[in-house]
């Protein structure tokens, strides 16, 4: 029970980051209605960038971090500009190419700027516990700081986002936008600058996410940018244009594999270490063919 | 050779009733190339004699080449023509079918361990039956074929960036499936040797004298992967302009209206899949083979974005693309290896700006998007584009 519980625990913790991943995604798909596969290299991107104003300039960690995110925020808004606007009125699936393209640019990228090094950023929280319930001589049920700060930076974070996408003018325009660009355009919206700002708005995220995936308490590489993938079952759990879907579906995604990292080993050895890297992809090939739009995602008209 | 005239009217049916039995006399047709007077001589393969002349002399070239290479450049153009089979498989799927895949390195593990199960020989853990390559070659294939034809009907209930994103996960849980065989893989960072190259008996890691030409064994594994490539590609070629092509294309380019027309979605998405996953296999048994070790590792999502560069720079739906694709992949990191010397800010160690790897790899990224933008059309486009021009001087068009 106890053990279940700190799997429960340890889940959400991770689950938080993956939601923050996935409505990146989200963000910019709706926008532009590209599925962004350059996202790991802007999250490695941020964690980089933290990780040098955190430890080697000393800032303090959130104006590190604010910082990181803002610069990250500024180059997805031009990578948007270069590569993604002339792709405008193409098919899918040449603008999903590209985004591979630059996938392969941003991690090159990060491999050169970590030189082969692990880092760390220096988070408030470490490897320090709260105890939730107390054992004979070692804690039953530990809560790790770092997880209880990614609930609540996610929360905060999303809680604002959803906040300002539903009351404010701007998430307004951004809305009527990702309905449909030309009515948008009719209604005197400026459409490139919502392109950007959603853009802006994803990078920003990812780094944020990437911040938050790396505050383990242990030290970050450049490869680690893969583990952003794991985003991708939870979008396609939640439905890849909702935002409350990549909201679950990272939450749910996170304790599956918690629940795989503590039970796989002892139930099912055969599949092998680091199963709980793979599980959500398993879960994510079996929504896929149950459910391909996802829980909460908009089911596709397909019109000639 | 009398051909029927059913079906046929006026000017056809009275040329194909004529003397000549539809052939239009040399003179006639002399100076005027493209005249054609068929349904076969319009959609053959090598429809002018400029595109006959070049291919003979490309595949001349191409068969000539390691009698004066170095031993590396003909490894080297191996490993061109096998990622030239991969990436028409790949383009099979992804360029006429219009389904994007990044799994496809999976289907290549699944050739190179079928091959080297079949055809290796057997080490402390992993297994190996010692037969002939042939088999292997086969069999790698088939098993990967197979599995294309299973997964298939999965992939066919979703479309697009669905389609990407599951091929994604086939690739993570194939990775993980392959680490944990280690009795066919040789397991995760260990790796096992490819297939023995003995074909139909012949060991072609000896020496061989045909008359006065001497074949090493780097130039018969070449000459075999020349000989796969070209015969595979022709295939993919004619199929391409087959009714099955034709079938790929409608599905590519709006696949309810396809549906609509009486093209059936899940033969021909099921067959688009199966036979790009059988072009891998071969592709990536013979590349285990000229690698000599391959680990699960391997297989990662950065081969994936190479074959998808291949195909992309390349030019999507062309054959002739794939293989300019794959010789601009392959040798790229040799230019530049070339060029480095006297670019400032390319290191060899790791304290310059960039090494030469990264720079390889960042150019990919960097040509996918510059070509996806400006030329979607890829190598071919641009070389279209010349031969537009000239076949068109002094005009403009």
């Amino acid at each position: 029970m106890n053990t279940l519980l700190t799997a429960l625990v340890a889940g959400l913790g991770d689950g938080a980051v993956y939601a923050l991943i996935a409505v990146s995604f989200v963000v910019i798909f709706r926008a532009t209605g590209v599925l962004n596969f350059a996202q790991p290299g802007l999250l490695i991107l941020g964690t980089w960038a933290t990780s040098v104003l955190a430890v080697d300039r000393g800032m303090p960690f959130w104006l590190a971090v604010a910082l990181a995110v803002l610069a990250v925020a500024l180059l997805s808004m031009g990578v948007e500009r270069v590569a993604i606007r002339p792709m405008i009125g193409r098919p899918v699936f040449s603008t999903a190419l590209v985004t591979v393209g630059l996938f392969t640019i941003l991690l090159v990228l990060a491999f050169r700027l970590f030189a082969a090094r692990a880092r760390t950023i220096n988070d408030p929280w470490q490897l320090d516990q709260w105890c939730l319930l107390d054992g004979e001589v070692l804690c039953a049920v530990p809560l790790y700081q770092h997880h209880a700060g990614k609930i609540a930076v996610t929360a905060v974070v999303l809680t604002a986002l959803g906040l300002w996408l539903s009351r404010s003018r701007v998430g307004l325009a951004m809305r009527a936008t990702s309905l449909d660009q030309e009515a948008a355009m009719a209604q005197g919206i400026n459409v490139g600058r919502m392109f950007s700002l959603s853009w802006a708005l994803g990078g920003g995220l990812a780094a944020l996410g990437g911040v938050l995936l790396a505050a383990n308490g242990s030290v970050v590489q450049a490869n680690d940018a893969l583990f952003a993938l794991v985003a991708l079952p939870a979008l396609i759990l939640g439905g890849i244009d909702s935002f409350r879907g990549a909201v679950v579906g990272g939450l749910v995604i996170g304790l599956i594999s918690a629940i795989a990292r503590t039970y796989q080993p002892i139930h099912a050895p055969w599949l092998g270490p680091n199963f709980e890297n793979v599980a959500p992809y398993v879960v994510m090939i079996l929504v896929l063919l149950i459910r391909p739009y996802g829980l909460f995602g908009t089911r596709e008209v397909r019109r000639v | 050779m009398t051909q029927s005239t059913e079906g046929l009217t006026g000017q056809s049916k009275l040329l194909r009733a004529g003397s000549a039995g539809g052939r239009v006399p040399r003179d006639i047709r002399r100076g005027r190339p493209r005249l054609y007077t068929s349904y076969d001589a319009d959609s053959s393969l090598l429809d002018t004699p400029a595109k006959r002349w070049w291919t003979l002399g490309v595949v001349l070239l191409a068969f000539a080449a390691p009698f004066w290479l170095t031993r590396d450049l003909t490894h080297l153009l191996s490993v061109a023509a096998v990622m030239g089979i991969a990436g028409i498989g790949l383009n099979l799927l992804t360029g006429y079918a219009g389904q994007i895949s990044l799994g496809h390195p999976f289907f290549m593990a699944l050739g190179a361990y079928t091959g080297a199960v079949v055809a290796g020989t057997p080490g402390s853990i992993v297994i190996g039956w010692e037969l002939d390559l042939s088999l292997a070659l086969l069999l790698a294939a088939i098993v990967p074929g197979v599995v294309g034809l299973v997964v298939a009907p999965l992939a066919t209930r979703v479309r697009g960036l669905y389609l990407a994103v599951l091929t994604l996960g086939l690739l993570m849980l194939g990775e993980q499936l392959f680490k944990q065989w280690a009795a066919v893989t040789g397991g995760s960072g260990v790796g096992r040797a490819g297939a023995e190259p003995v074909l139909f008996g012949s060991d072609l890691t000896r020496t061989y004298a045909l008359g006065p030409v001497l074949l090493p064994p780097h130039t018969s594994l070449y000459l075999l992967c020349l000989v796969l490539l070209i015969v595979l590609a022709v295939a993919a070629r004619n199929l391409a302009r087959s009714r099955a092509g034709r079938a790929f294309a409608a599905v590519r380019d709006q696949d309810v209206a396809a549906e609509i027309m009486g093209v059936n979605l899940l033969r021909t998405k099921t067959l688009a899949f199966a036979l790009s996953s059988a072009y891998a296999g071969v592709a990536g048994c013979l590349y285990a083979i000229l690698i000599g070790r391959v680990a699960p590792e391997q297989w990662n999502i950065l081969l994936a974005i190479n074959l998808l560069a291949i195909v992309v720079i390349g030019g999507v739906a062309t054959i002739s693309g794939s293989l300019m694709g794959a010789a601009f992949v392959v040798l790229l990191p040799r230019l530049l290896e070339w060029v480095a010397p006297w670019l400032p800010f390319v290191s060899t160690g790791s304290d310059g700006l960039i090494t030469v790897f990264q720079l390889q790899s960042i150019l990919f990224g960097v040509l996918i998007v510059l070509f996806l933008i400006l030329e979607p059309r890829g190598l071919f486009g641009l070389w279209h584009r010349v031969r537009t021009y000239f076949k068109a001087w002094p005009f403009s068009y």
